[in-house]
């Protein structure tokens, strides 16, 4: 990268960590749990990313792995009083087992099949998690109602009072930074290049040594983990779980943000949060069946026009910005 | 011993819905190689059709032969428009196309005909000769019925030229086009074959689920593990597998885990059948070369 450029990426990343904490003070409360969700959305699906997006294997049941961490996060702190932050480690490890385990069938299945399967498993949750046997744990059909953490402590800025929604936003930033963080740190490297190498040409791949069974598995593990702690958060921001809110509704809605954002592009999963947290409010005021027309012709009209998504545009329009820059520069004398 | 039977038979009636949304898949899979993840939606929007025209004053077959042929030609239509420029696309683009058509069709149903259940009329009667304690007459029309399609599709491929040529476009595209074919057409055939039958087997699910928009979730993940038990690129495969598919969800429902845990069933069996036997009990194998 060139001084100029660096110089820029840092004015702009300061820019944004400013606005991020401020945000939450200028706005509704209502508002503050939205951006919260936006988050949320990004982490999960960031995870999604890692396994479609980067690893090329296609799944439309993380949902199922997003309930798995909600309800993690509800059942530790509701039944055996775990306080709320000591709930995610354990909803990342608990879906990792989860995901490694749906990964290893999965690893004899391609493709449409891979879809298929796990769009089954995101329409069976919503039914074991009411199954009579486990009631006393996942509350059945009632679900599990959760109180919100309070903030530890007090503070106001613009005559906002620092509340449960508020700190809930900033705990949800922090995870979400390390999250990020971890999947920038995974995925530029060595074990990146492997799965990208087993989605453009597995046997290729194999060829050049890489163990193929288990960065698969490991790539639904860590994928599942990602969507777990999603859910964990999302499930501490709502203060409820129930069956319901995890349909295979919400697993198509992920795949949505994941095209929307971008495959294979760690900023695009931002986009994606972004796009199906607002935009079904919007569309809502038309008809209730609007949001849902809205992402299937949005859908099929990406995959036309810019199958690599928002980031996919803006990384194009970034390249010709500074293409017609350097031009600019080196015409003059 | 009565209970046990009924729940045979109930289960072959069923079973024969899960062939016949089975069969619709295969259809589209023998001609392009992709899973149809919006035929269940599209089967529910076809039902709603017929249930508008009979609602409209129509008798109850013609509005049965005129959705039939609406269907027909929309799926015809939706090959054209909305899958062939993807066609030689990678695998992951056709899924979120299929998965953009599923979100369409289910909004569009919605928003046209609204989510409030219905309840659709049966063409048989109710108390007919034919009918005793251990089935209904719709369900012995219901199977009658999905009998003829297959006849039908059956005698379709075998003795008419269209049907050789869109086997020859399933089989070897590439020599099929040499010898005048026209492959794509044959494709959006297939389409059109596939809704077709997808809105036979709703119309005949609609009298026992009532309709609404998401009437065919379920059936859907059925007619999947139907079509993959019976081998994805097998037609007879997946009316049988429907049967197996039917009974088994039956029995498994009412003896040994209940009727909570259904679509559960459906889960095993399909990850079962794919993780143990991928080409179903009569599909072929597929060997790819490297």
């Amino acid at each position: 990268m060139k001084p100029l450029d660096r110089k820029y990426v840092w004015l702009c990343g300061a820019l944004l960590m400013v606005a991020l904490v401020l945000l939450p003070f200028l706005v509704k409360n209502y508002r503050v749990f939205q951006f919260n969700l936006v988050i949320v959305y990004a982490i999960a699906i960031l995870g999604l990313n890692i396994l479609t997006g980067f690893n090329g294997q296609i799944s439309l049941g993380h949902g199922a792995f997003y309930a798995v961490g909600a309800y993690t996060a509800a059942v530790l702190m509701d039944r055996y009083g775990m306080p709320y932050w000591a709930t995610l480690p354990l909803a990342a490890v608990f879906c990792f087992g989860f995901g490694f385990l749906v990964g290893f069938p999965a690893l004899r299945l391609a493709g449409h099949y891979l879809a298929l399967a796990t769009l089954a498993l995101a329409q069976a949750v919503p039914q074991l998690l009411k199954y009579k046997q486990i009631e006393g744990l996942t509350g059945g059909v009632q679900g599990i109602v959760l109180s919100k953490p309070e903030p530890p402590f007090t503070l106001r800025l613009f005559d906002a009072p620092l509340n449960a929604d508020r700190w809930l936003y900033f705990f949800t930033l922090a995870v979400a930074a390390l999250m990020f963080l971890l999947a920038w740190n995974l995925l530029r490297g060595r074990v990146g290049r492997a799965l990208v190498a087993i989605r453009d040409h597995p046997i290729a791949a194999t060829a050049m040594g890489i163990n193929l069974p288990l960065f698969k598995s490991l790539a639904f593990g860590v994928s599942a983990a990602f969507t777990g702690v999603a859910g964990a958060l999302g499930a501490i921001a709502v203060a409820f779980v129930s069956p319901d809110s995890f349909t295979v509704q919400l697993s198509i809605f992920l795949l949505v943000g994941l095209v929307v954002g971008g495959l294979a592009s760690i900023p695009g999963a931002i986009f994606g949060g972004i796009f199906i947290q607002f935009v079904p409010n919007i569309a809502d005021e038309i008809s209730k069946s609007a949001p849902a027309a809205l992402y299937g012709v949005l859908l099929i009209a990406l995959m036309y026009l810019i199958p690599t998504g928002v980031m996919g545009l803006v990384r194009r329009l970034w390249a010709r910005w500074r293409h017609q820059a350097a031009a600019g520069l080196s015409g003059q004398p | 011993m009565e209970a046990f039977l009924h729940q045979i038979f109930s289960g072959l009636a069923n079973g024969c819905i899960y062939g016949s949304i089975g069969l619709a898949l295969v259809m589209i899979y023998q001609a392009t190689h992709h899973l149809n993840f919006a035929q269940g939606e599209m089967a529910t929007f076809s039902t709603f059709i017929a249930w508008a025209l009979v609602q409209g004053g129509w008798p109850y077959w013609g509005a049965f032969f005129a959705t039939v042929a609406i269907s027909f030609l929309g799926g015809v239509l939706i090959q054209r428009l909305v899958l062939r420029p993807v066609e030689k696309s990678p695998v992951l683009t056709n899924v979120i196309v299929f998965i953009g058509l599923l979100l369409i069709f289910n909004a569009l149903t919605g928003w046209i005909f609204d989510h409030t259940l219905k309840s659709f009329p049966s063409p048989f009667p109710k108390d007919s000769v034919l009918a005793s304690k251990y089935f209904s007459a719709h369900d012995l029309g219901s199977v009658a019925v999905m009998l003829c399609v297959l006849g039908a599709l059956f005698a379709f491929f075998r003795f008419t030229p269209i049907g050789l040529a869109m086997r020859a476009a399933a089989q070897n595209p590439d020599s099929a086009r040499l010898v005048g074919i026209r492959v794509s057409w044959m494709l959006a055939l297939g389409w059109g074959l596939a809704a077709a039958i997808g809105a036979v087997a709703g119309m005949m699910v609609a009298p026992v689920l009532f309709l609404d928009p998401n009437m065919m979730a379920g059936v859907l993940l059925y007619g999947f593990a139907a079509a993959l038990l019976g081998g994805i690129d097998n037609p007879l495969g997946a009316v049988v597998g429907g049967f197996v598919v039917g009974v088994m969800e039956n029995l498994l429902g009412a003896y040994v885990i209940g009727t909570e845990l259904k679509l559960t069933v459906a889960l095993v069996l399909i990850v079962g059948t794919l993780t143990l036997r991928p080409d179903g009990l009569f599909g072929k194998r597929v060997v790819t070369r490297v």
